[in-house]
């Protein structure tokens, strides 16, 4: 637990880095820039001059990206990618700022803010979806026994259903007896992707929602306490009974957490699982040209509702023409041969439908007037 | 009886005149070492200057469109670029408060304990425990009270409270643990080794020609610490003080992991969730996007800058006044 805390802090701690890690980094360039001239010129003619390549954002990704960027580091060209979670909002900045290759973010970007672009129009790339749990402390309740539908905790988030034996809880749950407790609602803090695919799911459920907070990384919670981090959140929870939260489900499976039935669309309850954020990524009915679209509540007998995906940001435009060509190799990477490395680590794979879709995305990376992508 | 605490003001002129008549022609080494000082100086202000600057042009977005509002909406939405920091504001001052009523006298007491009452043998081995408090980090502080100190206030401490104090507004709602209480609870930590270490230090100056002046005439322990000690140290107490009040405002690591980080319509209430201004820009600068956004954050930031410093001059207004009255010669 005090691991994980600590864990928590330090990431947090990396958002005030940033400036200070990229002078470093800037550093670390530079002498690898100088050692490298000297030594590696009689490489492989296939390979392109650049071997590195620097990405930022969302925290929620980290995990996979390691993982996918050490094995990606060990294969073909060698390629280093430098990444560092930030936060999807300030990976997105960077990418705005030209101080990386590709950003990552857990929700798309809005309009507005494809419109500071400088370069060009930026293309959004999933490259892998999670689902999210929705964890509870009621004693003598245990994991998997609570049903709650979409509406419910709407209701419980906005403030308006305020203990557990209310009514339209009890009527779902006939089999379970529930306390008397009064409900107390934990949110995350921080900004959050996590934030952003819970919401999302909570204006597809509640008209209430939709029109008094919306959906973002950060609203304005009508009630509640805030977290840091999926930790911060765990840990309200678990020390406050009666307490109701939202995790990803990496997080709720690793620690045991105990969590709810969700109601999908179709009125089946399921537990939050990997295949369950498989089939709400398949079962989308309309996916946009452009990508950006969220897959909450989607129908289906096994579509779980609050999934999401995770986007990498680039520049349609690679105003370098060799990064571009890596840049694409990787992103052709991640999508293929990268997606073993995700069920492992409790990220769903993406379905082919989307992998389809990526590619020609991939396809669509400009090295001047030729694709960047060579296959 | 009188006695010269400060150097006397001839001394000083004496200083300055010689600062300036020895620009020209003293030996290079002075020069250069004025030269450097003088660097240090320049780059100091260029630093504080440079930082307003930035606070201020980055905020002008929110400044033009928020105005005066920001400082009294209750609602930082950015769903709907709606950016208020009134409980912000409220939350940082009152942690901030509610951590000096409780540090002055526990560490104006450890003070004197350790200058006036505590055994030679003791002294240095106390002295050194509250110099390492200093020492931890400020995650350290916010870990141990997110982990244990909120854990225990919700379980132990909150239930009591309001079982033998309910009646009163502040120990009302729902024990969560985390909030206003907490926060404030943390910092005090913080912020005694602070008030501690330079209330000790001052103390320890009051010439022993005082203290021995009181006993000739009578006066008790106590009479010779209210008389002379106090009086004589207060301006250096106040100056911890002000250290302590600073540490308080800016604390940023340790109380988000214990208010509760939602805003919450101000009130007495001390179970109550909060938000600080620096915690609203530890949590949401992540995933800030630029524009408005981004701008309300850097505002909340300016705004801290500002609380700051005006707590600051306030505060140099105050020493001077106090040292008026004391400095030229203490009567008792």
């Amino acid at each position: 637990m005090l691991l994980r805390a600590w864990k928590r802090v330090q990431l947090k701690q990396s958002h005030f880095n940033r400036l200070g890690s990229a002078l470093l980094l800037g550093l670390v360039m530079l002498l690898a820039a100088c050692g490298e001239s000297s030594g590696n010129q009689a490489n492989t003619t296939s390979c392109p001059s650049v071997n590195r390549l620097n990405g930022a954002g969302s925290t929620f990704d980290n995990p996979l990206f390691s993982k996918m960027f050490t094995e990606y580091a060990s294969t073909g060209c060698h390629v280093h990618v430098n990444y560092q979670s930030i936060g999807s909002g300030a990976g997105i900045n960077d990418l705005l700022q030209n101080v990386v290759d590709f950003g990552a973010t857990d929700s798309p970007m809005k309009d507005a803010d494809l419109a500071k672009s400088k370069n060009g129009p930026i293309i959004h790339i999933p490259v892998t979806l999670g689902t999210e749990a929705i964890t509870y402390n009621l004693p003598g309740i245990s994991s998997q026994k609570l049903k709650l539908t979409g509406p419910i905790i709407a209701d419980i988030y906005l403030g308006n259903t305020k203990y557990w034996d209310d009514s339209a809880i009890k009527q779902i749950n006939s089999d379970l007896s529930l306390p008397h407790t009064p409900i107390s609602v934990v949110h995350r803090s921080d900004g959050s992707g996590t934030t952003g695919i819970f919401t999302h799911y909570l204006t597809d459920v509640s008209p209430e929602w939709n029109s008094k907070v919306g959906y973002g990384t950060t609203v304005a919670w009508p009630v509640g306490v805030g977290g840091k981090g999926n930790d911060g959140v765990a840990a309200q929870v678990q020390s406050t009974t009666g307490a109701i939260g939202y995790v990803e489900l990496a997080y709720a499976t690793q620690n045991h957490i105990n969590y709810a039935l969700l109601e999908n669309k179709t009125g089946k309850f399921l537990p939050p699982s990997l295949d369950g954020g498989e089939a709400a990524a398949t079962n989308v009915t309309t996916i946009p040209d452009d990508l950006r679209f969220f897959i909450t509540n989607t129908s289906g007998d096994k579509s779980y509702p609050i999934s999401g995906f995770s986007w990498v940001v680039v520049y349609q435009n690679q105003s370098n023409a060799a990064k571009g060509q890596v840049l694409a190799d990787l992103l052709w990477w991640m999508v293929h041969n990268g997606q073993q490395y995700a069920a492992p680590l409790t990220y769903a794979p993406l379905p082919d439908a989307i992998v389809k879709q990526d590619e020609a995305k991939i396809k669509l990376l400009k090295c001047g007037n030729s694709s960047c992508y060579k296959g | 009886m009188q006695q010269e605490l400060v150097p006397s003001k001839d001394k000083t002129s004496v200083m300055r005149s010689t600062w300036l008549k020895g620009f020209p022609g003293t030996r290079p080494g002075d020069l250069i070492f004025r030269g450097m000082t003088l660097v240090s100086v320049f780059i100091v202000i260029a630093i504080v200057v440079g930082i307003a600057w930035i606070l201020v042009a980055d905020s002008m977005p929110t400044i033009r469109q928020a105005g005066f509002s920001f400082l009294t909406r209750q609602d930082f939405d950015p769903v709907h670029d709606i950016y208020g920091v009134l409980p912000a504001i409220y939350g940082t001052l009152v942690t901030s408060a509610f951590a000096l009523i409780f540090a002055i006298p526990i560490g104006v007491g450890t003070a004197i304990f350790l200058v006036e009452y505590c055994p030679r043998p003791l002294r240095m081995p106390l002295a050194f425990f509250a110099d390492l408090l200093a020492a931890v980090p400020s995650v350290v502080f916010g870990l141990w009270g997110f982990l244990i100190l909120a854990r225990w206030l919700q379980h132990t401490g909150q239930p009591w409270l309001q079982q033998h104090l309910g009646f009163l507004p502040l120990f009302q709602g729902p024990p969560l643990g985390v909030g206003i209480l907490a926060a404030g609870m943390v910092l005090t930590i913080m912020v005694l080794p602070l008030i501690v270490a330079v209330s000790r230090e001052v103390m320890l100056t009051v010439p022993r020609s005082q203290r021995e002046a009181l006993l000739a005439l009578g006066a008790t322990r106590w009479e010779v610490i209210r008389h002379a000690v106090l009086p004589l140290s207060r301006v250096g107490i106040f100056g911890g003080i002000i250290l302590a009040l600073g540490r308080a405002l800016g604390e940023t690591m340790a109380v988000t992991m214990v208010i509760g980080n939602q805003a919450t319509k101000p009130s007495l209430r001390l179970f109550d969730t909060g938000y600080t201004l620096s915690s609203v820009i530890a949590n949401q600068f992540g995933e800030a996007t630029p524009g408005l956004f981004l701008s309300a954050l850097v505002e909340a930031g300016l705004i801290v800058f500002l609380i700051t410093m005006i707590t600051n001059i306030l505060a140099r207004v105050l020493i001077s006044c106090l040292g008026r009255r004391y400095a030229p010669g203490v009567k008792v």
